[in-house]
């Protein structure tokens, strides 16, 4: 059918980060449907980091991402995920992120 | 206990789940499965001639029963051929199970012959998709790839069989039962009474229905709810046949190429009432100016719909059944005959118009003097272009799952093989398949396989020798620059047909053409009405690309 004609992209304006924290099942393939997700919606994933969690049936991943208008759509998408079990959203005080900058510098 | 390969096991759980009919194409990597399947005395196999093919029968089985059908392809090639009937089921909520092989184990990620990451391509066009490592793991992995599909907003499921894992051994003490669906959300009953004094109320209220009513089996609800409101009612494309056209409260379909009239009272609106559908741009144009004078009461079994596009008064997270089942006692009983009246008057002054539809050999002559022939009992699919907006616009649909198009996708070749689909789960019933003679060729291939079936099938060849939508746009949007929309050369489709087995008429030479489609549509088995219709007549109303829905152009 016809081509989109939509207004143009809102430039993301908001500075703010957000980190997301996801339980999730661990086996291979989780880590590409969640990157996948962001990256099919143009939304940019500043930080990511992924480990087991007690047994291993379970994996928590840390995300650092921008506030912006669509990061609740976003939320809600990751929720539908199969294996996702729960997301939990934090502010940028989070020090997840903070604690690993020395292995950054 | 029994000893059960891989592949036996796919086949046992298959069958527990009631599967019937399967489509597909083998190929190395999945002999093991149709080994397998060739002892099993429940399973029908039907051989497509492309694997998008059988994509699209396994949707089209889906799409009439409601129920997630099985769809089977070899590695690599066989693979990928099926990724646009996927993504076709994806985008239109199609519940589908989708079956593939791969190398073994050991040869992932090789590059070894016919290796595909199928998992990976699939990725963003399933609702979800698993690679087995295990016999054992398809104990799991079958049932819940069913549940996934049918819970909720319903979708396509992959599961990816590397060919090791088919031919593995393994002791199974008990099949798993059957799935189910998975409970609907909760219903917030606060949120339903507080939908419900709007409703009560608005002055202007207008109930929009999208196709998750039909998926949600909801369409009698849906009317009854219009009808103890008295609320006017518009339809997506998706949703024609949830309220019959000619109900005193249609006013249908909105959007892109819907009546002006509808556009004009949703225009009016003061309150809109959005079940199970999703303010897809085709639907609203633009999102901005849609309904600009409405609160939004918005039901949707997906929660992320809700706000996606218009931010609604009231959300509500729930299936479409469940929350009408709570709505209808409280929305009070209401005539509204002011606005009821000026709804009228709306259509009286800008009806949808349907130019030469009494002459069979026009475009809207040749779909209704098809409907006349046909009783609401038939089956109407459609391929993709300027015939299917026609048929969206001019065939009286009556019934849910009697209506079958690709919505979101909007892919051509789609046609033929849902249509044939529909007839293998529904055989009692006459399947009409309108299509255009671009899109015809996109799947042609299965006139074989429908040879070959026998199915009672009618394919209604509209054709202009072009790719009819595209023509248009290039007349209207692009100074009548008309590139790559015109065929030099037509093919002889009577021929084809023939060819493949399939009877033909060529409604061109027909003496009296309404008699000889009334013929050839009532006799049982397989044809091709071939029709030529004029290149020049266009769709309208069309809402141009970017405007609102009001600033229709045509029509
Ligand atoms: C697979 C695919 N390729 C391209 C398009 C873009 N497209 C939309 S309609 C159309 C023309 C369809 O031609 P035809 O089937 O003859 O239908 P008509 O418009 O002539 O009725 C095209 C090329 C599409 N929808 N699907
Ligand atoms: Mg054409």
């Amino acid at each position: 059918m016809i081509e989109q004609v939509a207004d143009p992209l809102p430039q993301a304006t908001a500075v703010a980060k957000v980190v997301l924290e996801l339980d999730v099942n661990n086996h291979p393939g989780v880590m590409s449907h969640i990157c996948n997700l962001f990256a099919r919606r143009a939304f940019n994933v500043e930080g990511i980091l992924c480990m087991p969690v007690s047994d291993g049936k379970r994996s928590r991943i840390w995300l650092l991402v921008f506030d912006d208008h669509r990061l609740e759509q976003m939320v809600r998408q990751v929720e539908k995920l199969e294996d996702v079990l729960n997301v939990r959203r934090h502010g940028a005080e989070h020090e997840v992120f903070e604690r690993l900058e020395g292995f950054f510098h | 206990m029994t000893q059960l390969t891989g592949a036996q096991l796919i086949v046992r759980l298959l069958e527990r789940q009631g599967v019937q009919t399967i489509a597909g194409l083998p190929g190395g990597a999945i002999l093991p499965f149709y080994d397998a399947l060739s002892a099993s005395s429940q399973i029908r196999h039907v051989l497509a001639r492309h694997e998008q093919g059988a994509g699209f029968m396994a949707q089209g089985m889906a799409r009439v029963s409601g129920v997630p059908q099985v769809c089977v392809a070899s590695s690599g090639p066989g693979a990928t051929n099926l990724v646009t009937a996927i993504a076709d089921a994806c985008l239109d909520s199609i519940p589908m199970v989708i079956i593939t092989g791969q190398v073994p184990q050991a040869m992932i990620g090789t590059d070894a012959f016919q290796e595909v990451d199928i998992y990976g391509i699939t990725v963003p066009i399933t609702k979800h998709n698993f690679l087995v490592r295990s016999a054992e793991e398809l104990l799991e992995v079958v049932p819940d790839a069913f549940r996934i599909a049918m819970s909720g907003r319903p979708g396509p499921v992959l599961i990816d069989v590397p060919k090791d894992v088919q031919n593995q051994l393994i002791e199974v003490q008990e099949l798993p039962p059957p799935a189910v669906a998975d409970l609907p959300p909760q219903l917030d009953l606060a949120a339903v009474e507080e939908a419900a004094r709007m409703i009560n109320e608005a002055v202007r209220p207008v109930l929009y229905l999208g196709g998750g009513v039909i998926h949600s089996g909801a369409s009698p609800l849906a009317v009854q709810l219009a009808e103890q409101g008295g609320l006017p009612t518009t339809m997506t494309l998706m949703a024609l046949g949830a309220m019959p056209v000619d109900h005193p409260l249609s006013v249908g379909m909105l959007g892109m190429h819907g009546a002006r009239y509808t556009n004009f009272v949703l225009e009016e609106a003061d309150l809109l009432i959005c079940v199970g559908a999703r303010f897809d741009d085709r639907a609203i144009g633009r999102a901005a100016q849609f309904c600009p004078n409405a609160k939004i009461v918005h039901i949707d079994v997906d929660r992320s719909e809700l706000h996606k596009i218009k931010n609604a008064h009231v959300a509500i997270h729930a299936d479409v059944t469940e929350a009408l089942e709570a709505l209808l006692p409280r929305v009070k009983a209401a005539l509204r005959t002011d606005w009821l009246a000026q709804v009228a008057d709306l259509k009286q002054r800008f009806p949808m118009q349907f130019p030469d539809i009494g002459d069979p050999r026009s475009h809207y002559g040749l779909i209704k003097a098809v409907a006349d022939a046909l009783d609401d009992e038939a089956v109407v699919a459609t391929d993709v272009g300027q015939h299917q907006m026609w048929v969206a616009q001019a065939y009286p649909f009556r019934r849910p799952r009697q209506w079958l198009t690709s919505g979101g996708l909007g892919t051509m070749g789609f046609g033929l093989p849902t249509a044939m689909g529909a007839a293998l789960a529904e055989p009692e019933r006459t399947v009409v398949c309108f299509t255009g003679d671009g899109s015809f060729k996109m799947n042609i291939q299965e006139l074989a396989t429908l040879a070959e079936e026998g199915l009672n099938l009618k394919i209604v060849l509209m054709n202009n020798n072009a790719l009819g939508l595209v023509y248009q746009q290039q007349a209207l949007f692009y100074g009548k620059r008309q590139f790559a929309s015109r065929y030099r050369v037509e093919p002889d489709f009577v021929k084809i047909a023939e060819g493949f087995g399939v009877p033909a008429l060529d409604l061109d030479q027909a003496d009296d053409p309404r008699a000889a489609l009334a013929k050839a549509l009532s006799e049982p088995g397989p044809c091709l009405i071939h029709a030529t219709i004029d290149r020049e007549q266009f769709v309208y109303p069309m809402v141009p690309p970017g405007a609102a829905n009001t600033e229709m152009i045509g029509g």
